[in-house]
C-alpha cells in the first residue's frame, strides 16, 4: 500500500503549546516535510527568536541555537558561518525580525549570509499578547494601539513590507512571501520554502521565505475567522509571490564562502 | 620565528595572540581605542581564510560570536567601553547558555560617549556580571602588551575549560603603546578539546543539541544558576591570579591593575630611593578576585592604598576582602587621566605621616 499520509520525520509527534488556528504548527511541519525531502535532518540547525515561535527546540528533531531577541540573524550569521554544509533555518516573528532585529536582517541580507530566514509575520505580538507590531494593519486593534494602528495622529507608522524592503540590497537573492490561510498558499509556501533551502545548500547569498499567519487568539477571532482574515485584511497588504528571485540556474552556483572548522 | 621578540602594539599583539590560539572567528565593531585590533584580525583571519566580519553593531557582532560559539568555533570580539555596554546582552546570554568565548575591552573613560583617553571606569560592568541576571565570568587584566598577548593566549583555553566568556580588560593605554614582546606558539587546530554540546557537526547517532539560557521553570533554573556558583568556587579556588611586589617589607601596600599598577611599580622604585619600602599587590584576574591573600596580609597587619584610573571601583573588592581588619584608602584620577608616580608616592607618604 502507497503511503499518502505520515508524520514529518524531523518534527517531534509531541502536541504543540501553540493556539488552535495558529500558523506556527502549519509552517514548522512545511519546514520539516522540505527538510525530510532534502534529506539533510541531521545537519539542520534552526534558531529559535523570541517569541511564541521559541518553542521551536521542543518540536524540531534537530539542533537549534536560542539567541537574543532580533538577533536570531546575526545568531545565525555566526553558526552559518562555523558550519557551512549545514542547513541553518532562521525562525523569526515580526517583532523579532522588523522591529528589535531590524538591524540585524538588513545587514545579513546585505552581506548575503547564506542562510534562510522564515519570517512569520502576523501582524501582532503573541506571546507577549496581542501588542502592535511592525506589520499590524493600519487601523487594526492591539493592546498598545487601543483605538486601531494610528499612523497620522498617534503616529504609529505604517506595516512593513519586509520583502519589499530588503529587496533592494545585493545579497538578498530570494525573497518570497507565502500565506497558510488556504490549502492552496499552503502548497505553494512549500515550494518557495523548498526553493530556499536548495538555493542555501547550492551556497547562494541571503535566502527569506516571509508567511502571512493567523494568530486567532490575539486577533481575537475564532481559527475560521482569523484565516479568512488573512486573505481578506492582509493579502491585499502584503501581495504574495516570490518579490525576488535572482536565483541563478543550479549549475552556476558556487560552492559555500571561506569558514568553518574542519 | 615564534620566539623572535617583537615591538607591537597592546592591539596588535592582542590580534595576533588570538591567532595563534587557533580564533576560528571574529566579530567586530569599530570603536576608538581599539580599531588597530579590528583591523589587524582583518588582515590576519581573511589571510588565514578564517572568519571576519565587520558587524553592524556591537550588540549584533556579540551575538554572531555567541552563534559561531554554539556551534563549536573558537570566537572572539573586542571593543571599548561604550561598545562593552553594548555588548552585555550577548554576553549574560553566553553566561546563561554556558557559551565559552572572548571579549576583549580596550577600555575608555566614561560615562556616556566619555572619552578616547585610557580609563579603569568598567571595573564594576566587567566584574559584577555586567549585564542582567546572576553571574559572573573570568576577566583577566593585563599590565604590559607582552600580558596582553599572553592573557588573551591563555582565554580562550580558560573560556573552553569552564565553559563562559572570558573577558581581558585592558585599558586604552594597554592597546595603544608599543613594547617588547615574545609572542606564544601557534596552537595546533586540529587538536581541539570536545564540545558535546555544540550544535551541528558530525550529528550521526547523538541526541539533538539545543543551546538555550531559557529555563521558564523556577526550580529547574535556580538549580542551573547553583550549579553555575558552584563552577564559579571552583575557578576561584583554581584561577585566582596576583602579582606581589615588595609585599613582605612594606607597611603599606598599593592595590593597583593594568597601567595604574605600573605607575605604582614607578613609586615604589621612586620610594626606594628615599629608603622607603611600599608594596604591590597586582590582582591579574579581577574576578575571581585576589581576596585570600589580601586577607592574609592584613592579618599581617599591612594597610592598603587602591589605586585606580577611575572614582573607586576596585576598592569595593579590596575593603570587602579585609573586611575591617585594616585601613583601606583609595587614590584615583578618572576622565582619561592616569596618575602621576608623583602624587601617587606622595598620597602613600600622606598617609604614612612621612610627609
Amino acid at each position: 500500500m502507497e503511503v499518502i499520509y505520515a508524520h514529518p520525520k524531523s518534527l517531534k509527534p509531541v502536541q504543540t503549546k501553540y493556539c488552535p488556528g495558529c500558523g506556527h504548527g502549519v509552517i514548522h511541519r512545511l519546514i520539516a516535510e522540505v527538510v525530510d525531502e532534502l534529506g539533510v535532518q541531521e545537519r539542520s540547525i534552526i534558531m529559535n527568536p523570541v517569541g511564541c515561535s521559541i518553542w521551536a527546540d521542543l518540536y524540531f528533531d534537530f539542533d537549534s541555537v536560542q539567541v537574543p531577541h532580533g538577533r536570531t540573524p546575526a545568531g545565525a550569521t555566526g553558526v552559518k558561518r562555523m558550519r557551512p554544509d549545514h542547513l541553518v533555518i532562521c525562525y523569526q516573528g515580526d517583532g523579532d525580525l522588523a522591529a528589535i532585529g531590524t538591524a540585524e536582517i538588513v545587514h545579513a541580507a546585505n552581506r548575503g549570509e547564506k542562510f534562510t530566514t522564515i519570517f512569520v509575520n502576523n501582524a501582532i505580538y503573541g506571546m507577549t499578547g496581542g501588542q502592535m507590531a511592525p506589520t499590524t494593519l493600519v487601523g487594526q486593534k492591539a493592546t498598545t494601539a487601543p483605538h486601531g494602528r494610528d499612523p497620522d495622529v498617534a503616529g504609529m507608522g505604517y506595516p512593513v513590507r519586509v520583502c519589499e524592503m530588503l529587496a533592494s540590497l545585493g545579497g538578498a537573492r530570494y525573497l518570497a512571501r507565502g500565506a497558510v490561510d488556504t490549502a492552496a498558499n499552503v502548497r505553494k509556501t512549500k515550494q518557495y520554502i523548498k526553493r530556499a533551502f536548495e538555493a542555501q545548500l547550492r551556497g547562494v547569498g541571503f535566502t527569506m521565505v516571509e508567511v502571512l499567519s493567523p494568530c486567532p487568539t490575539n486577533w481575537q477571532m475564532s481559527p475560521t475567522e482569523a484565516a479568512a482574515w488573512v486573505t481578506s485584511a492582509m493579502l491585499p497588504v502584503f501581495p504574495l509571490g516570490e518579490i525576488k528571485n535572482e536565483l541563478p540556474p543550479a549549475s552556476a552556483a558556487k560552492p559555500s564562502a571561506a569558514g568553518g572548522m574542519e | 620565528m615564534d620566539e623572535e621578540k617583537r615591538l607591537m602594539k597592546g592591539n596588535e599583539a592582542i590580534g595576533e595572540a588570538a591567532i595563534r590560539a587557533g580564533c576560528d572567528a571574529y566579530f567586530g565593531y569599530p570603536i576608538t581605542p581599539q580599531n588597530e585590533l579590528t583591523a589587524y584580525m582583518a588582515a590576519g583571519m581573511l589571510d588565514r581564510g578564517r572568519v571576519f566580519i565587520q558587524a553592524e553593531s556591537e550588540v549584533a557582532a556579540m551575538s554572531m560570536v555567541y552563534g559561531a560559539a554554539a556551534a563549536g568555533g573558537r570566537a572572539m570580539t573586542s571593543s571599548s567601553s561604550p561598545g562593552v555596554s553594548l555588548k552585555q546582552e550577548g554576553i549574560s546570554y553566553a553566561c546563561g547558555a554556558d557559551i565559552p568565548c572572548v571579549v576583549v575591552n580596550v577600555a575608555r573613560s566614561g560615562p556616556g560617549l566619555g572619552g578616547i583617553a585610557p580609563s579603569q571606569g568598567d571595573y564594576f560592568q566587567a566584574t559584577r556580571g555586567g549585564g542582567h541576571g546572576d553571574y559572573y565570568h573570568i576577566v583577566l587584566a593585563p599590565k604590559s602588551v607582552q600580558e596582553a598577548a599572553d592573557l588573551t593566549y591563555e582565554a580562550f583555553g580558560l573560556a573552553e575549560k569552564w565553559r563562559m566568556p572570558v573577558m581581558v580588560l585592558a585599558d586604552g593605554l594597554i592597546g595603544q603603546m608599543m613594547e617588547g614582546v615574545v609572542l606564544p606558539p601557534a596552537k595546533d587546530a586540529s587538536r581541539r578539546p570536545d564540545r558535546p554540546w555544540a550544535v551541528g557537526g558530525p550529528s550521526a547517532g547523538r541526541p539533538t543539541n539545543h543551546v538555550s539560557s531559557l529555563i521558564l521553570d523556577p526550580p529547574e533554573l535556580e538549580a542551573k544558576v547553583k550549579a553555575r556558583f558552584a563552577r564559579y568556587e571552583e575557578i576561584a579556588a583554581e584561577r585566582t591570579r596576583f602579582e606581589a611586589v615588595n609585599v613582605d617589607k612594606a607597611r603599606l601596600v598599593f592595590v593597583a591593575y593594568g597601567t595604574a599598577s605600573r605607575v605604582c611599580l614607578g613609586a615604589i622604585q621612586a620610594a626606594k630611593a628615599r629608603g622607603i619600602e611600599l608594596g604591590l599587590l597586582r590582582p591579574i584576574s579581577l574576578w575571581p578576585f585576589p581576596k585570600a591573600e589580601l586577607a592574609r596580609l592584613a592579618g599581617e597587619g599591612k594597610r592598603f592604598l587602591a589605586v585606580e584610573m577611575s572614582m573607586g571601583q576596585m576598592v569595593e573588592d579590596v575593603r570587602l576582602a579585609v573586611n575591617g581588619a585594616a585601613p583601606v584608602d583609595f587614590y584615583g584620577r578618572c576622565g582619561g587621566v592616569v596618575p602621576s608616580e608623583e602624587e601617587v608616592l606622595a598620597e602613600a607618604e600622606r598617609l604614612m605621616g612621612w610627609k
